[in-house]
């Protein structure tokens, strides 16, 4: 009986691991992995004497032989990992750099020509038209509760107008209870409620901010866009209030010559209710392929404070009364700037964000 | 809502004009989207009898039909296969110019010549159908080489698609559309001529009917219509549904729709025989129980729903054993359909409770013409109107039909329409106008409230159809809306409102401002990178952190709320730079999110029902991130650009101190602290990306350091955390500067910054202390370096003497020297 290719397993891969024990860099184990598990390793001469033995006994040091270059290559990867770290830990150590240490002024700085987003400078223009009529400006946070995104604004749970909102639910709390904000109305809640438990009403307030909702993006879709929202909550406030302010906001960010109207719309959270529409930006209220031919451009919603509103906020609405408007910055950033596809919002290719003064 | 002009003319007279209805229609609220032509350019197209049908050679999408259009044999090469030898279909001859202004040519197809085309519902712009040829013979009886228009009884209409909002559960008809419309013109709303019902025979000998939930069903009428013969419904009927995008089906089924699309009431016939004991009972549905619909998907009922508020309830129609037939108002099962063999008929017509209508059909993704109805409210007193309208349809095809005398009518709870005190005065203060009493008594009357006037008010009760009016202030304000509507918004006048109070940006807002042109002033490009992001990018930085998850995600891979802004400014970068474009400074403004669970801090707010349950929402903070990516730019470029920051928002005494443990993205051995010596608030951390995150987001990473910035908006906008210059500054003196030059071998521990501070301390004579060389090397002992610093010393009031400069030396190296700092 001759004696099995294998005798000598156990030691052979005991010299193996020794040796890849021995490694210290990640060159080093790169150059010896042929030796080691490759072409050129014990383990692949092994494998060639196999073919003498009958196929029952191959089989079975076959598998051996398997277990043990299992064995080996694990051993190698450790090593390789444990190599690879203590590379990127002395690269790291060789990068350390005391940042307090820095001589600002021998950092070269070249010339480069910066320019604010397209969202915040409409935001911007925005804002300071509401600014110049008397309104403050108010943020509000992304994620809200149910109560503040849609039952303080009239939308009772599992009404069918939440259809009219895709939302984002988020995983917390009681199903459907936390959604990413669907617009910028809770901010209005958050508001009222703060001045009634401060005693501060009037309110005279725009709320710009970031939006979600559950809409596939296109060319004038994306499941994140910006709002604008106004409110006034006062003495004496009328229809013909909100009917003038908007008209008084459109000359005075889309240009003298283009004008604002309503017509009835519906949302739940106000009454009445309408949509308003301005002039045209394209052809100026000719008619032109963008609207319709109708010479004007739905841009917003608007209306009355719905008294279900002022009752959640604890509003006395004998005394106070008060109207919302809201829309779109993106939209306006897109109707100012011709921009005819919204995703271009979001690819942020610098020769897009680069022409915004 | 398609609606069709010619049906809304036979309610109310109207302006021939359909651009001026259309105006009128948007003034109402009544917003058109759409206006089609039907039955315009169809002049040309005659009845042709397809003869025979030939195959062409080589071609097998297209055949040679021959037809016979009154004047012999034409060849017709044609694509379509729905019809046989026999058949009629439309034909437009050469010559012929159809809807849209398409006109036949002769023309030549695989070397046969074509005479003209068959025509398909969508070629005639009939309807969407492009299936194959509009076979006339399931429509009418036709005769060869007559018109088209005149076999199919076409009169020429404009429909217009109107979107109804929300709150307008009256307009969802003809006749509401009409109502609206009437008022506003001030014409006569015709009523549609209904049937009586005209057999001696009790409907109850005949059929039953009950209600065991009455919270759910508010009434239940059914009408047993006997004698009944299933057959095509008149052309008339056919065309009016087609009108509005519904498929004729039979007679039956047809006048249904139809008085549905004109009345609002949406009816659902059955075939008496199979229906137990002819019995239709509404009750809930129990757990366990399914029921196939008529779209042939079987539903599990009463299974409660995920959404807020949805307790799982179903209301089913059942039959006398019990046997669930339908999801009431929203679509019935195939077991009581009609058929061929229908004889009697058990008509329902209910009111349902919207509310129980909206939740089934959302949780079952099932919506119908009626679902869509019943959820936004049907006049409850509108069942048996709408019957009567019913019969009279049917009768037209089923002369000998009997409607059993005293139709079954249960009832549950019915909403009952509330009644509104409106003040005069209530007008005026919500519109900012006075409408004058005859306008708002017409306005009213027209719209069909009705109006009792009292001696200080009005008191106003709405009707049925307006489900929508609220009670109490709520429902004066509905009032007041349908008042406004339709004396028009554009007539009521515009005021300009003042107040005293300044309008203007708070500290914080300011403060933003401020620093987005102070970042972009040294050459940054604002970008705008997504806040949802995937697990794997979330895992980069932050594996084992709790994370805020979206639960219904359009994508994977934006289903889990960013925690850092550094992932998607960077890899907004690696895409530029993939570009050749990498050359830049980007600057990102956006909020990042804690999960609750992985925050001490969490926002408490109310939610819930009523809201009624303290919820836990995540931490938000406000970031400015910062990623200087310019050939060269690193950790020490961002470090210039922080010092640009701080000067410019008037942060005196920011250190900028080497961290052991960096914040994940950054470099672990190039990364700082900003720290505010006063407050000992943290205001965020600057450095270099780390490598790992630059090679994770690019494909074959390029070998270039980013320098990054990373600020907490948060704290730099909280005064008690980021500390400002007082508003009062130095007047330089007019006295010569004494300048020293110190270098102090310190201890690498010791910050520079720190050092410089403790340096500016010695006297009231160190105008500014400045570092401008640091030196490592072998001549200097292990574990220090040497800091240069440049101090400026002046005094407001005279010329420094010598020997005031050599104590003030003194000073600074003895104070150096308390920090370890040895003179070199
Ligand atoms: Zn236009």
């Amino acid at each position: 009986m001759s004696t099995s290719p294998l005798a000598h397993l156990a030691q052979q891969v005991t010299d193996l691991l020794t040796s890849i024990a021995a490694l210290s860099t990640l060159e080093e184990l790169r150059d010896a992995e042929a030796s080691l598990t490759g072409k050129r390793s014990p383990l692949a001469s092994l494998q060639k004497s196999l073919g003498a033995l009958e196929p029952e006994a191959r089989k079975a040091a076959g598998a051996e032989l398997q277990e043990a270059r299992r064995v080996v290559e694990t051993a190698l990867d450790g090593q390789r990992a444990l190599l690879a770290r203590a590379a990127r830990q002395s690269s790291l150590e060789a990068d350390r750099l005391d940042l307090g240490d820095v001589v600002v002024g021998d950092v070269r700085w070249p010339l480069s020509v910066g320019h604010p987003g397209l969202i915040s400078l409409t935001q911007r223009e925005l804002e300071d038209v509401f600014v110049g009529m008397g309104f403050t400006v108010a943020d509000g946070p992304e994620v809200e509760s149910d109560w503040y995104n849609f039952e303080a604004l009239n939308i009772p749970p599992a009404h069918p107008a939440r259809g009219l909102w895709d939302s984002f639910y988020v995983d917390l709390g009681e199903p459907e209870t936390v959604v990413l904000r669907t617009h910028t109305s809770p901010t209005q809640i958050h508001l009222m409620e703060r001045a009634v438990a401060d005693d501060s009403l009037p309110i005279h307030s725009v709320m710009p901010g970031r939006c979600f909702r559950r809409d596939t993006p296109d060319a004038s879709h994306l499941y994140s866009f910006h709002q604008i929202e106004g409110l006034v909550v006062d003495r004496g406030i009328t229809f013909g209030d909100l009917a003038g302010v908007i008209e008084t906001f459109t000359r005075a960010y889309f240009g003298p010559d283009i004008s604002s109207r309503l017509r009835p719309g519906y949302f739940p959270f106000t009454e009445p209710s309408a949509e308003f529409e301005v002039t045209c930006t394209i052809c100026r209220g000719s008619g032109c392929r963008t609207c319709s031919s109708t010479g004007w451009l739905e841009l917003g919603g608007c209306g009355m404070l719905d008294p279900a509103v002022l009752k959640a906020v604890g509003v006395d609405g004998e005394e106070w009364s008060g109207f919302a408007f809201g829309f779109g910055i993106d939209r306006c950033a897109l109707m100012r700037h011709q921009v005819s596809d919204l995703r271009a919002l979001i690819e942020n290719d610098v020769r897009f964000l680069g022409q915004f003064s | 809502m398609k609606i069709s002009l010619n049906w809304l003319r036979e309610f109310v007279e109207l302006p021939e004009s359909a651009e001026e209805l259309r105006t009128v229609l948007d003034d109402l609220g009544l917003v058109v989207e759409g206006v089609e032509h039907v039955g315009q350019g169809l002049e040309d197209v005659v009845v042709a009898r397809v003869d025979e049908i030939r195959e062409i050679e080589g071609a097998d999408r297209i055949r040679l039909v021959v037809v016979d259009a009154g004047h012999g044999p034409l060849e017709i090469v044609c694509g379509a296969s729905n019809f046989a030898v026999g058949d009629h279909v439309p034909l437009a001859p050469v010559g012929a110019v159809l809807p849209g202004g398409f006109t036949i040519s002769e023309r030549t197809v695989r070397g046969v010549v074509s005479h003209g085309m068959l025509c398909s519902p969508r070629e005639l712009e009939m309807n969407d159908d492009h299936q194959g040829l509009m076979v006339l013979d399931q429509l009418i009886e036709p005769r060869v080489g007559e018109g088209l228009v005149v076999a199919l009884k076409i009169t020429p209409d404009v429909i217009f698609d109107i979107s109804v909002e929300g709150n307008r559960p009256d307009a969802w008809c003809v006749e509401g559309v009409a109502r609206d419309l009437a008022t506003r013109l001030r014409r006569t709303l015709r009523s549609p001529t209904l049937a009586t019902t005209n057999s001696m025979t009790e409907s109850a000998s005949f059929a039953g009917a009950a209600i065991d939930d009455p919270d759910l069903c508010g009434r239940l009428t059914v009408s047993v219509l006997r004698e009944v013969k299933v057959t095509a419904s008149p052309s008339w009927v056919a065309q009016r549904l087609q009108s509005s995008g519904m498929r004729p089906i039979s007679n039956v089924v047809d006048a249904s729709n139809l008085v549905m699309l004109e009345l609002g009431q949406p009816t659902h016939p059955y075939d008496a025989a199979q229906v137990a004991q002819r019995t239709l009972r509404a009750r809930r549905a129990r757990p366990g129980e399914t029921l196939t619909t008529l779209d042939g998907v079987e539903r599990q009922l009463a299974k409660s729903g995920r959404g807020l508020g949805d307790t799982g309830e179903d209301l089913v129609i059942v039959d006398g054993d019990d046997r669930v037939l339908g999801l009431a108002g929203i679509m019935g099962g195939a077991s009581s359909e009609i058929s061929a063999s229908t004889t009697d008929v058990l008509l329902e017509a209910a009111y349902f409770d919207p509310m129980t209508i909206a939740r089934s059909s959302k949780r079952h993704a099932l919506r119908s013409e009626a679902s869509n109805r019943f959820e936004r409210g049907v006049d409850p007193q509108l069942a048996l109107r709408a019957v009567a309208r019913y019969v009279e349809i049917l009768r037209e095809s089923v002369p000998e039909l009997q409607w059993l005398a005293n139709p079954l009518d249960v009832r549950g709870t019915i909403p009952t329409p509330p009644s509104l005190e409106l003040r005069r005065s209530d007008v005026g203060r919500l519109l900012g106008v006075e409408i004058a009493i005859d306008d708002v008594l017409a306005i009213l009357g027209g719209l069909g409230f009705s109006v009792v006037q009292k001696k200080d008010y009005l008191e106003v009760t709405a009707p049925g159809s307006r489900l929508d009016v609220r009670a109490g202030s709520e429902g004066r304000a509905d009032v007041i809306e349908e008042i406004a509507r339709l004396y028009g918004y554009r007539r009521l006048p515009r005021h300009n409102p003042a107040w005293p109070e300044l309008g203007g940006l708070d500290d914080r807002q300011r403060l933003r401002r401020h620093l987005r042109e102070v970042v972009v002033d040294a050459g940054a490009l604002e970008a705008w990178t997504p806040s949802l992001g995937s697990d794997a990018d979330f895992d980069l930085l932050l594996r084992d952190q709790a994370r805020v998850r979206v639960t219904n995600p359009l994508a994977a891979d934006e289903s889990v709320l960013r925690a850092t802004q550094i992932t998607g400014l960077v890899r907004a970068w690696a895409k530029n730079y993939e570009r050749g474009l990498g050359d830049v400074i980007l600057v990102e403004f956006g909020v990042v999110f804690t999960h609750p669970g992985a925050t001490s801090d969490p926002r408490m707010t109310k939610g819930g029902v009523g809201g009624k349950l303290i919820l836990a929402l995540p931490r938000e903070n406000e970031r400015v991130t910062i990623v200087l990516a310019r050939q060269d730019d690193d950790a020490s470029s961002a470090v210039a650009l922080w010092s640009v920051v701080a000067r410019r928002l008037g942060l005196d005494d920011v250190v900028v101190r080497s961290v052991t443990e960096a914040p994940r993205g950054l470099h672990p051995t190039r990364a700082a602290a900003l720290v505010d010596r006063t407050s000992g608030a943290l205001l965020g951390h600057v450095g270099e990306v780390d490598a790992e995150l630059v090679d994770a987001v690019t494909s074959g990473s390029p070998l270039r350091r980013l320098g990054l910035i990373d600020l907490d908006f948060d704290a730099l906008a909280d005064p008690h955390q980021a500390t400002r210059a007082p508003a009062a500054v130095r007047v330089p003196s007019r006295f010569p500067s004494a300048v020293l030059d110190l270098a102090f071998v310190t201890p690498q521990r010791v910050n520079a910054g720190d050092l410089a501070h403790t340096l500016r301390q010695a006297s009231d004579l160190v105008e500014e202390v400045t570092l401008f060389d640091v030196y490592h090397g072998p001549t200097l002992a292990e574990g220090t370096r040497s800091l240069a610093f440049n101090v400026r010393l002046s005094s407001v009031d005279r010329t420094l003497n010598e020997n005031e400069v050599t104590r003030c030396r003194a000073l600074l190296i003895e104070l150096a020297g308390s920090l370890g700092a040895v003179l070199r």
